[in-house]
Parts: structure tokens; C-alpha cells; sequence
């Protein structure tokens, strides 16, 4: 319920947020054309960018394949087990993934599956005399699946869980055996679930950026983002990141087209506290592999964090602490995180609005097109990645070299857009729902225009407003991807500062730094949860 | 959320931490260099104190990873490098810099200064050599690799970490080894070794890092870096493998940047890089030899280290003229 010329304010608004959202996608695409084009590549070059696209799809396709693979069985056991000892706060464990650094988890990652890790330490126990190695493709597979195979149950699992009651009293009575339980049952009920979990772990497997630049372990185990990064700086050659980049995006625009005809994603879900009584579920002895599978997952999951929280622990905090440099690095972040998620913010409530007021009266084919733009708009972030946008800035900038605001500005415009699905997904149902409840009285009070934002809607969004904020920030808080490529001696985030430490395997300073970058975003995080919840718009 | 009062503050914070604190009256002189040779265990430090007793200024470093990636920030960076000097590139990098326009003749007499095989240059100054060599820890391995072709062909499970060529002198160092033994089977040689590659790491000391911590029995190295362990730590655990073949030798170069800020300071600093107060520091912080007199002597336990029969060295030219396509060659044997 809009009126006539707030009708007209809300498009031109949502018109011009497109437009700031097409220029900083379009201005480093094609920075990135007319800087690399011409550049000719010689026989082995070729052969190494297809050599890295296979890798990359190969180790997206395989990370999907595992972390399907053990989903599926281990939220078959937590649906018909719903009295397990611990359940409850496994689910809760494993929404931790998700907004976990991937800098953060890959030093937990290290510390359990290196060379000196607890892992290898129990093989040497048994007798395996060859280590198992964290670097190259089985660390990166190791990774995806530790942040894949918790996103993929809570995918699937609430599908498993709203089965009625019924259904398995019946089977029970029936005499259904294991496998026909599953196929006429149990795999109807996730089939659509699984395959959008499987859609969105490729895709987030191919673009992949952190965790491959950490353990990838050489050229034999890079991916197309790495080599973007590397061809940038380590070579300086914009012939050769355009060629990669223009690959990756051409992959994810497959990819996600593809999604589109597996239909769209599922979203997970709430998964309620389990009461539904399973007669089908083995006992006894029987139960075991259930067992085993749920405390193996549990531990593969659990304790990578808890590794990070020992280790951390262990550091030397308190000189941590007083460091300037860590001050220095997280006011940078802090400050980066807060602009990002005002921005993320005020461009999803432009669009959101443009949307409302597109489909208000959907009568011309141009509000239609307004209205699926604003929508496409977030997925077009996920289209161009981050390393890819940072890329186009990088050349057009030259390096970002001796500028303090022009990289920062970049920074905070990638992180706002890396946010803005997220953002938009938690705004968008609240502001349908206020403008229903309050749409009419505005207009009866003759409350319009600045007035009625400031006084009326604005307040009404005020929590699912501060929500996505506080996602936006805490999402900005653990990113590399951006500041990678800008990052220098002048301008130093946390994971920044993470990276480097690693790298010069100063191992306790990242011990420390990982904890305390771990628990921002975890706390942030936490609070963006609550809120939300508060408010029954999470960002589900 | 007054988010009106948030961004001013956000900002203003974000400024006055990121923009340095005002430089006090003293010159201050810049020095690019690779992160090793400035960590607190480097000679950065004790180089720093020597040279500000007698400068009267403010001698500040930034490290990157690593030699190469030091030439690559000047490429990006071009006349805007905040820099006056830059320490840490090799003669295999030299005839490239030199391309960038970006430097200067020094200037300098460099008679003091003497390496094995004299590598003189208006532009460059050597300021330590070493050759380069596979360190093994002795409790980890009992029969290291005696020659380049027993460690291309040796057994995979026994792990090396190696840097990466495109950002790494060590990593630029053993290309070039590569190449001189093998030339042009280097790259199937490549692809054999391939599979004894733990890791490949952007600079020196994350790949020395990976060793010392227990990650990989070997490392490429220097013949000198043993001395660190047994002066330092006082044990022989690590050692550096002679090969037959020969070793591939490093000389270090430092120059002038055309554009530096305060150039009478960055001479004086080269010109305080040929005497004891800069060379005493080389052999133990950055376990290299020293390129002119020191006035102490070097530790017992240099007598000890391996001393190369045959040293390789591609001149400046060749190496600038061959680094791409040879780059190139090895990311398509190592990604293979």
C-alpha cells in the first residue's frame, strides 16, 4: 500500500541501487576484458587453465559426492533416532560451519589432520606408516566436507522429519524392510532437498577461494579463484586472469542454470526436537551403525573447532592482546564490516521496496522486469565472485598501490555484495508482512512519503534491519577473498593478519588470532541468530 | 542503530589507524626486503640498530614473502613505491629489475666486496651467496639423496617442501638447477618430483617452517642453513645433501630505487651494507656468507658445511630471457 509518489520514489530508488549493483559487477568485468584481451597464450598455457578448470571441477564434484554420500545415511539416523543422547546439540554444532572463517577452520583442520595432528598420531598408533597429508586434494576435500556435510543435513533432515507419524506406523505394519523403507519413503521425502543441498555445495565447492589457497599444496591442487589470485600476484599477468576468470564465471553460470532446473533449493529448515516415535528403527545391537555414524560425524565436525579452542587457549593471549597490530587490524576489519553491512543493508531495503512496489501492480512488462532484476540481483554476486570483482578493481586501480580509500572502498563494496543475498532473503518476508499490517493505516492517516519511512516502516524493520546487519558484518569479519588481493602493509584485516602469521608459521600468534576471530564472528553470528529469532524472520 | 552516528566514527577510527603516525623530524628511509631477513630471529633488527646509531634517521622495513615477490611488488608498484632501497632480489632477477626502469646507478665503490665467480654491476651491490641444497633431518631420513637425480627419482613417501618460482628466489633457485643438470628433460624430471612435493609455499619461511615443525623431511635450503642448528640449537640433526651434480649459487643484490625520498640516505645505507656493521650480521641471522670483511669470525661451524664441487650460475640475461617460458614449463609438469 503505497502511495502514488512513493510508488515512483521506491523504483527510482530500487532502479538506482541496480544501477550501483550493475556498475560495480560491470566496471571490473570489463576492466578485466580490455586489460587481458589480445594477450595470446602458448601451447602449455592453454593446457594449464584446462588443467586447473578439471581440477577445479573435479574437486567440487568429488567434495559434493562425499559430503552427499555421508549427509543422506547420517540425517537417515538422526530422523528415526530422534532420542539420541546429544542430538539436539549435534544439530546445533552443526550450524557452526556455516558462519565460521574458512581461515579460522583451516587451522583447526591442520591441527587435527597434519602431519603432527591427532589423526596421524592414531594411524602411526595402528601401524600406518605413510601420513596422511592435510595439503593438495585430500586436505581440500577434508575441508569442503567439514563445512558441507553439516549444511547438507540440516538441508535434508527437517524433509525426513516432517514425514507423518503415520507413515512409519504403517510401514512398520506392513513389515517394510530397510531398503524399501528408503525407497519409497524415506528417499521421495529428501530426494528434492538432497538435490538442491547437492547443487549449492558444487557450486560453493567450485568457488572456493580460502580453503584451496591454504591447503592446496602447489600447482597440481589449484583452483580457478587460486589462480586468479596468483596470476595477479604472483605474475602480474592480466592476460592470463582474464582467461581464468572469464572460465570461472562461464562454470558458475552453468552451474547455476543448472540449479534453476533442479529447482530452487529447499531452505533448511527448523528441525523440531524429535517426538515422532520410529517402529522401523533397529535396536539393540542393531542401532550401532546408526551410533557410530552420528558420533563419527560429530567428532569429524567437533573437532577441528575444538582444536582451534585448545590451541588458542595455549597462545599467548595477553600479549595478543596488547599487540597494536592486532588493534590496528581489527578496527580495520570492524570498520570494513560496519560500512559493508550499511551498505549490504540500505541496498537490499531499496530493492526490497522496489520489489514490493513492482509487484504492488504488476501491469507493465517494465515494472515485471524491475521486479525479476532486483530479485536476480543477489544472485549475480554469487555469478561474479569475489576474487573475480576484486580482480577488475585490482587492474583498474593498478594494484591499489599507495591509496588508502579508493581498496578500502573496494573492499566494502565486495563484502556488501557478497552479503546481499543473505541480507535480502532476511528483509524481504518482514517487509511484506509490515506493509500488509500497517500498509492501510498509513494511508488512512495520510502518513506518507520521509515521514512515513522514518515514523512508520523503518521501525516496524527495525530488527530484521539490525539482523541482517549484524550477519553482514560478521560475514565481512571472516573474509579473505576481498583483501587478498589489496592486501599490504598498509591496509591489514584480521584474516589478513591470520594469513600472515600462518604463513610465516608464527603457529601460536595464529593459534591465538584464529580464536579470537573465531569467537567475533561465532558471537555475531550467535546475536544475528537470536535476533532473528526474536523477530521469526531468521535467515532461512 | 543510529547508523548516522556509526559511519562518522567507523571512518574517522579507520583513518587514524590506518594512515601512520606522524614521522617525528628525522629522515626516514625505506627498505624493501623478504620477510625472513626481518623477523625478530633475522638480521633486520640488529642491521636496524647498527645503522640508525650512525644515521641519524629512521630505517624502516617492509617484508614480503619472498626475493621474487619483491620484484613483482615493484612492478605493480612502479614510481609509487614508498622505497629507497631494495635488499633481497638475486642476479638471476637483476637484468629484469633493471627493465622496470625503476633504478639507478649506485654509484658506489664496490671493491671491498668479493663472491665466488665476482659478480659486479653499476646498479646492484651483492651483500651475502650461498648455494642452494636440500636440508634433511637426519632423524627423519637415514640415506639422503646424494645427487639432484636421486631426489627426482627417489621414493615418494619421503616428502620435500619446496617454494613457489614465481614468488621465491629458493623456488626461482632450483628451477634454474633443474635446468642446468637436466636442461631439456627438466620438465619430465619436474613431473617425477612432483610426486615427492609436499607442499609448494609462496616464500623461504613457511617452507622452512613446514620442516623445523615436522611436516616434511626435507627442505630446499641453503648449504649454510645448517649452521643455524648447529650454532643456535646446538644439535647436528639438520643436514644439507651434497650433490654430484654441483649446486646452483645465489648471489643476494641490493639497489637504489630511481625515485627514492631521501637518496643520499638509501647510498649511505648501500654504502654501510659493505662494512663489518652490516656484514657481521649475515653469516649468523641470515646464514649466508658474507660478501666483504667482517670483523668477527665466522662461527666453528661453517668449516663444517658442505662445500660445493661444481657451482651453476645462468647469467642475469639468460635468466631474464628464459624466466616466463621456463615458469611456464614447470607449472605444466607440477600441476600434471
Amino acid at each position: 500500500m503505497l502511495t502514488r509518489t512513493e510508488h515512483r520514489a521506491a523504483r527510482a530508488a530500487g532502479l538506482a541501487a541496480l544501477l550501483c549493483i550493475g556498475l560495480a559487477l560491470a566496471v571490473p568485468v570489463l576492466v578485466l576484458v580490455a586489460q587481458g584481451a589480445g594477450t595470446g597464450l602458448s601451447a602449455s598455457q592453454g593446457e594449464y587453465l584446462l588443467r586447473i578448470t578439471r581440477f577445479t571441477l573435479m574437486q567440487a564434484g568429488l567434495s559434493t559426492i562425499l559430503s552427499l554420500a555421508t549427509a543422506v545415511p547420517l540425517a537417515r539416523a538422526l530422523a528415526r533416532r530422534p532420542a539420541f543422547p546429544g542430538r539436539r546439540w549435534l544439530i546445533n554444532l552443526f550450524a557452526v560451519p556455516l558462519g565460521l572463517p574458512p581461515l579460522v577452520a583451516a587451522l583447526g583442520l591442520i591441527e587435527v589432520w597434519g602431519r603432527n595432528g591427532i589423526a596421524n598420531k592414531g594411524l602411526g598408533l595402528l601401524g600406518v606408516e605413510t601420513p596422511f597429508s592435510i595439503y593438495g586434494l585430500s586436505g581440500i576435500l577434508i575441508a569442503h566436507v567439514f563445512f558441507n556435510l553439516p549444511l547438507a543435513v540440516r538441508f535434508i533432515l527437517p524433509g525426513l522429519e516432517r514425514l507423518p507419524p503415520e507413515y512409519w506406523k504403517t510401514a512398520a505394519n506392513l513389515g517394510m524392510g530397510g531398503l524399501s523403507l528408503f525407497r519409497l519413503i524415506e528417499w521421495p521425502a529428501m530426494r528434492q532437498s538432497a538435490a538442491g543441498a547437492a547443487g549449492l555445495v558444487f557450486m560453493l565447492c567450485a568457488t572456493s577461494f580460502t580453503l584451496v589457497l591454504v591447503l592446496g599444496g602447489g600447482p597440481a591442487a589449484t583452483t580457478l579463484e587460486v589462480a586468479i589470485y596468483q596470476a595477479l600476484r604472483f605474475d602480474f599477468d592480466p592476460g592470463r586472469a582474464l582467461m581464468l576468470a572469464a572460465i570461472q564465471v562461464g562454470l558458475t553460470l552453468a552451474v547455476m542454470l543448472g540449479l534453476k532446473l533442479i529447482s530452487a533449493p529447499s531452505k533448511p529448515g527448523d528441525t523440531k526436537g524429535g517426538s515422532t516415535s520410529r517402529p522401523d528403527a533397529p535396536h539393540g545391537l542393531h542401532a550401532l551403525p546408526d551410533a557410530v555414524l552420528i558420533g563419527v560425524a560429530g567428532v569429524f565436525v567437533g573437532a577441528p573447532m575444538v582444536a582451534v579452542i585448545i590451541s588458542g587457549l595455549q597462545a599467548d593471549l595477553s600479549r595478543l592482546l596488547a599487540d597494536p597490530q592486532f588493534w590496528r587490524a581489527a578496527t580495520t576489519s570492524l570498520s570494513i564490516g560496519v560500512a559493508a553491512a550499511l551498505l549490504s543493508v540500505l541496498l537490499a531495503g531499496l530493492l526490497v521496496r522496489a520489489r514490493y512496489s513492482a509487484a504492488d501492480r504488476s501491469a507493465s512488462p517494465a515494472l515485471g522486469l524491475l521486479s525479476a532484476l532486483s530479485g536476480a540481483a543477489s544472485s549475480l554476486t554469487l555469478l561474479v565472485p569475489p576474487v573475480v570483482l576484486g580482480a577488475g578493481w585490482f587492474l583498474m586501480l593498478g594494484g591499489g598501490v599507495g591509496q588508502m580509500l579508493a581498496p578500502l572502498a573496494v573492499i566494502v563494496t565486495v563484502n556488501a555484495l557478497m552479503a546481499l543475498p543473505f541480507v535480502m532473503r532476511v528483509i524481504e518476508p518482514a517487509h511484506l508482512s509490515a506493509m500488509q499490517r500497517n500498509g492501510r493505516l498509513s494511508l488512512s492517516l495520510g502518513i506518507t512519503g520521509f515521514s512515513r519511512l522514518w515514523q512508520i516502516d523503518i521501525p516496524a524493520l527495525r530488527l530484521p534491519l539490525v539482523t541482517g546487519f549484524v550477519f553482514a558484518v560478521a560475514l565481512s569479519l571472516g573474509d579473505l577473498g576481498a583483501i587478498a588481493l589489496f592486501g599490504s602493509d598498509r591496509i591489514v584485516t584480521l584474516p589478513w593478519l591470520l594469513y600472515q602469521k600462518l604463513g610465516s608459521y608464527r603457529t601460536s600468534d595464529a593459534a591465538g588470532l584464529a580464536l579470537l576471530l573465531g569467537g567475533l564472528t561465532m558471537g555475531l553470528m550467535l546475536a544475528a541468530d537470536r535476533l532473528g529469532n526474536r523477530n521469526g524472520t531468521t535467515g532461512q | 542503530m543510529r547508523i548516522s552516528h556509526v559511519l562518522p566514527v567507523a571512518l574517522t577510527t579507520m583513518l587514524a589507524f590506518s594512515s601512520s603516525p606522524a614521522a617525528s623530524a628525522e629522515k626516514t628511509l625505506t627498505v624493501y626486503t623478504y620477510e625472513s631477513f626481518v623477523s625478530d630471529w633475522g638480521p633486520g633488527p640488529k642491521i636496524e640498530a647498527a645503522f640508525e646509531a650512525e644515521c641519524n634517521c629512521d630505517l624502516k622495513w617492509v617484508g614480503v614473502a619472498d626475493g621474487v615477490a619483491l620484484l613483482n611488488r615493484l612492478k605493480l608498484e612502479g614510481e609509487k613505491a614508498r622505497a629507497g632501497v631494495v635488499l633481497g632480489l638475486d642476479t638471476n632477477l637483476v637484468t629484469e629489475a633493471k627493465n622496470t626502469g625503476l633504478f639507478e646507478p649506485h654509484g658506489l665503490e664496490t671493491k671491498s666486496v668479493s663472491v665466488p665467480g665476482g659478480f659486479s654491476d653499476t646498479v646492484f651491490i651483492p651483500y651475502d651467496y650461498s648455494h642452494f641444497a636440500v636440508v634433511y633431518d637426519s632423524e627423519a631420513i637415514s640415506a639422503p639423496p646424494a645427487s639432484l637425480k636421486d631426489l627426482v627419482e627417489g621414493d615418494p613417501r619421503d616428502k620435500i617442501v619446496i617454494q613457489d618460482p614465481r614468488t621465491s628466489t629458493p623456488g626461482l633457485g632450483l628451477l634454474l638447477w633443474m635446468k642446468s643438470v637436466y636442461g631439456d628433460d627438466a620438465k619430465a624430471a619436474w613431473e617425477k618430483l612432483s610426486k615427492r612435493v609436499l607442499t609448494v609455499t609462496p616464500g623461504w619461511s613457511e617452507a622452512y617452517g613446514l620442516f623445523t615443525s615436522g611436516e616434511a623431511p626435507m627442505v630446499l635450503s641453503y648449504t649454510t642453513s645448517p649452521a643455524y642448528h648447529m650454532v643456535a640449537e646446538e644439535t647436528d640433526r639438520y643436514q644439507a645433501a651434497e650433490f654430484a651434480e654441483g649446486h646452483y649459487l645465489q648471489i643476494e643484490v641490493a639497489g637504489l630505487l630511481a625515485h627514492a625520498p631521501e637518496k643520499e640516505l638509501a647510498r649511505q645505507f648501500l654504502s654501510f651494507m659493505m662494512t663489518p656493521g652490516f656484514q657481521n650480521e649475515i653469516p649468523t641471522n641470515n646464514w649466508m656468507m658474507p660478501v666483504a670483511a667482517t670483523s668477527i669470525d665466522l662461527p666453528e661451524a661453517f668449516s663444517t658445511l658442505v662445500s660445493p664441487q661444481k657451482s651453476f650460475l645462468y647469467s642475469p640475461e639468460d635468466a631474464a630471457e628464459n624466466r616466463a617460458a621456463w615458469i611456464d614449463e614447470w607449472l605444466d609438469a607440477m600441476s600434471r
